[in-house]
């Protein structure tokens, strides 16, 4: 068994330890927040953080994770009672078909945690690992702009 | 109240029954109803109302990401005059909800919205039919409002207490009463898209969230090429790997079941290793890729003009374009979970036609159609058809190995790069004079294509059934007719000219495996057109918006060019080094939406790279149900259509296609995004939805080319235009 810190939680998971992190949240603990795009590192569709860094569940072992803090979709709110990044998503209408937006959500979070204040330049960047292919891109730099802006008024 | 009941009840219902709809469908005709009540005209098959008043809508179409489901709640909520949150939505399912094909060609709102709008109005006023009576008042003092028919001194008797029986079940009428455009409450309002709170959320929202109880997990082994043959494989030993529960193999087909999907993707790894597979078919040298092209045999039909060349004369423009093959690319795998139980297969897919597909289910599984039921759930943005109906075929194979047990499959990144259906490369010609006065006087069109549907309906149309043992062989491919047509979509120029002739080369012969990619060859075409357009404006002196407009004389064209010159800034630009801007306009299939697009470009002489700095699109619709929907729609269609344009274009060696990932197959990442992105919904209350889905891809394409050219003097004729194409063309 392997313990893993989830959303603040303690997941006790039966698991080959080779196991990427994506499979146990999607398979295990029926987690539907990180998707699996590539298997590869490409596309950031599987976007969680761990200790408050974006990283590729696709490439994450669970064997890695012992005392590390993953954070995945579902910790950041509810339908009901969404976070500041997901609410604003939601505001700007930031998207299509929707499988990217996970994965854009929790990579935003980390730049928004980190640098309350960035640049376009920056958002830009910061984002570049993460692709969306139904041409969303410009809803979703207004959301996080808009993130930014909600989570400094303390919203 | 029994249907007999209800007819010799009388009233409206009974001039429902008499009118012509049925007597037509005796004689095998459609009956020339509003959209898709031609082909399912009983309201209850749209509309349901259930005994505690609520509303279920019911489409045949699918929700692809292009905010479908919202949209068509609106337009039932307007009708019925209730809270567009009270209404619910069944999309296609080949067990409940009518049979309306693909979701495809932006045809959803002018097929499903128009029946789905015709059917509630129909509804309420049987509704209000049914309070009149039991009032014992006319229908006229009545109001349909708050899930109800209001009485004149304020009471309500809610839709839930008149509705009992079957009082929908009947056939809809030539004629609907529908709200006019100045009393609309929901359409033409920017609702909230219902599925966006679960997307962002982590709610179940695709086929593969779907968690069945003792669901098992399988992947398949893709051939490396297309049409390679299986020799041997390591069958026994993937068998002994952990969880694994069942390998399957038939002839080429081959894949694995386990308990988990990371023992199956292991597993299938373990096979994909010891496979040995003869691969025949020899690829064309990629590039020589357009001259094979067009060295195959063709099927020539002139689709407008006469049998004779046009007299060319005066100063004469001619050009050629090419673009290659590129992919819907999926940002998540095709998926698909199917159970075989007790001699009946149900498939829950992200297909875009489950009534087709279903079809083509029961020919591979040689089962009645009635024992193959296909659900819809959303997958991954799709495109058109890319790998969700092969990856269904694929989990009813397993689901078959497997029975009593739901089989989920998901395609690796590979095998959907590789392995999808890609839009066809293609070539086109244009030739043109000029008379005295700048005018286009003679104009020659010419394109050379592939299919774009391999879309089955024909297990043959399914990569799987393709590879078994006794395999299924696909139908002959064939041209899509105009009016819509394939290829040839958007070839014929909406332009006004003289003397103009447009031939349409089908190649029948697929060097890789084509089918639809949004729009069609409409993309193509609208590049190539637009391209040209703005060649000839340059050879004429004139400006290329005033140019078009010389050109045209359907006014909606004409309003859209004006808006989006306009917004952008068109007559009060200032050129710069290094900065251009360009200008498109289509009609999508020249009976759809019509799109313009105004477009700010830098080109960095030294790299050859392109960024676009501003795109400004003006759109009209027809009626504007969602206007924000029609906005995220062609934004999106822009943006789409600029990776394909700058960065797009599938590889492959003799033996295979190497765009395996999206290393080997790059799209656009944020850096690349358009400053700012706009779009004028031109809105006209009253007139038919015209789909708009499509319609950015052409006009966005050839927009930045004319900006490309404008800004650098480098005018590309090649798809795509990326940075070694632009400064290898700067270099010239």
């Amino acid at each position: 068994m392997i313990t893993l810190d989830i959303n603040g939680r303690a997941r006790e998971v039966d698991a080959d330890p080779a196991t990427p992190l994506l499979y146990v949240l999607r398979d295990q603990l029926a987690m539907n927040g990180a998707r699996f795009g590539c298997g590869l590192g490409q596309c950031g569709a599987c976007t969680v953080l761990i200790d408050g860094e974006a990283a590729f569940s696709c490439l994450t072992p669970v064997s890695v994770l012992a005392g590390r803090k993953v954070r995945t979709l579902e910790g950041l709110g509810t339908a009901e009672s969404p976070g500041a990044v997901q609410r604003a998503f939601i505001e700007e209408q930031a998207a299509q078909c929707g499988y990217c937006i996970p994965g854009m959500i929790l990579r935003a979070q980390a730049l928004l945690e980190r640098n309350p204040s960035p640049s376009d330049a920056e958002i830009r960047e910061h984002m570049s690992p993460n692709l969306c292919r139904c041409g969303t891109h410009v809803r979703i730099l207004r959301a996080v702009r808009r993130a930014a802006g909600a989570m400094k008024d303390g919203r | 109240m029994r249907r007999r009941e209800f007819f010799q009840s009388g009233g409206a219902l009974i001039v429902a029954f008499s009118l012509l709809p049925g007597a037509l469908a005796q004689e095998g005709k459609k009956p020339p109803l509003p959209g898709s009540l031609k082909d399912s005209p009983l309201l209850d098959s749209w509309i349901r109302i259930g005994a505690d008043g609520r509303v279920t809508v019911f489409t045949g179409k699918a929700e692809l990401g292009q905010g479908i489901k919202t949209a068509l709640i609106q337009l039932a909520a307007e009708e019925l005059a209730v809270d567009p949150g009270v209404v619910a939505i069944v999309t296609a399912d080949t067990a409940t909800t009518p049979n309306e094909g693909y979701t495809a060609g932006s045809h959803s709102m002018q097929d499903s919205g128009t029946a789905i709008r015709n059917a509630a109005a129909q509804a309420r006023e049987i509704l209000i039919g049914i309070a009149a009576k039991r009032l014992g008042t006319a229908p006229g003092r009545l109001q349909a409002r708050d899930g109800g028919v209001g009485a004149p001194d304020g009471g309500l008797i809610t839709y839930g207490d008149l509705v009992a029986g079957e009082a929908l079940h009947v056939s809809a009428q030539m004629q609907s009463k529908l709200t006019p455009p100045g009393r609309h409450a929901v359409i033409g309002k920017s609702t909230p898209r219902v599925d966006i709170p679960s997307k962002v959320t982590g709610g179940a929202s695709y086929v593969h969230d779907l968690r069945p109880p003792g669901m098992a997990h399988a992947r398949v082994v893709p051939p490396p090429a297309e049409g390679a043959k299986l020799v041997s494989a390591d069958v026994a030993a993937a068998g002994r790997m952990p969880g694994v529960l069942k390998v399957v193999r038939d002839g080429s087909f081959l894949g694995v079941i386990a308990g988990r999907e990371w023992q199956a993707i292991q597993a299938m790894r373990a096979l994909a290793l010891s496979a040995k597979w003869e691969e025949g078919k020899q690829l064309p040298k990629r590039d020589e890729l357009y001259s094979a092209l067009l060295g195959l045999k063709t099927q020539d039909t002139v689709i407008h003009g006469g049998a004779t060349q046009p007299a060319f004369a005066g100063r004469t423009v001619e050009a050629e374009y090419r673009k290659p093959y590129q992919m819907h690319g999926a940002i998540g795998p095709s998926c698909a979970v199917a159970r075989l139980e007790g001699g009946s297969v149900t498939v829950w897919t992200h297909s875009q036609g489950v009534y087709p597909l279903r079809n083509a289910l029961a020919e591979m599984l040689k089962l009645p159609k009635e024992s193959v039921h296909c659900i819809h759930l959303e997958g991954s943005g799709c495109y058109g058809h890319n790998g969700a109906d092969d990856v269904a075929a694929d989990a009813a194979l397993l689901a078959r190995a497997l029975p009593g047990r739901p089989v989920r499959v998901q395609w690796m990144r590979e095998h959907e790069h590789a392995g999808e259906p890609y839009g066809p490369a293609m070539v086109t010609s244009a030739r043109a004079s000029l008379d005295s006065a700048g005018r286009i006087a003679a104009w020659q069109y010419e394109v050379w294509s592939n299919t774009h549907s391999t879309r089955p309906g024909a297990a043959g149309n399914l990569a799987a059934a393709q590879r078994l043992a006794t395999p299924f062989t696909p139908p002959p491919p064939r041209a899509i007719p105009q009016p819509e047509g394939g290829g040839d979509r958007n070839a014929i120029p909406l332009y006004r000219i003289p003397d103009a002739r447009v031939v349409h080369h089908f190649i029948p012969e697929m060097p890789l495996r084509v089918s639809a990619l949004r729009s069609l060859g409409a993309y193509m075409n609208v590049f190539s057109i637009e391209s040209f357009m703005d060649e000839l404006a340059k050879a004429a002196g004139a400006d290329p918006v005033e140019f078009r407009l010389r050109h045209l004389e359907d006014a909606r064209a004409r309003d859209v060019i004006r808006a989006a010159a306009e917004r952008f800034g068109w007559s009060s630009w200032r050129p710069q080094p290094g900065r251009g801007r360009g200008f498109a306009f289509a009609r999508y299939k020249n009976l759809a939406a019509y799109c313009a697009v105004a477009l700010a470009a830098r080109v960095d002489r030294d790299s050859g790279r392109v960024h676009v700095e501003r795109a400004v699109a003006a759109t009209d619709s027809g009626e504007a149900v969602n206007p924000d929907g029609i906005r995220n729609q062609v934004e999106g269609g822009i943006v789409q259509s600029l990776s394909w344009t700058l960065f797009e274009s599938v590889s492959f060696d003799r033996r295979r296609v190497t765009s395996r990932d999206w290393a080997g197959y790059p799209i656009l990442r944020f850096p690349g995004v358009p400053d700012a992105v706009e779009v004028v919904v031109v809105d006209r209350p009253g007139e038919p939805f015209l789909g708009t889905g499509e319609a950015a891809q052409g006009p966005a394409a050839a927009a930045l080319a004319n900006a490309i050219a404008d800004a650098s003097g480098a005018r590309i004729r090649e798809l795509p235009l990326g940075a070694e194409r632009v400064k290898a063309a700067l270099e010239a």
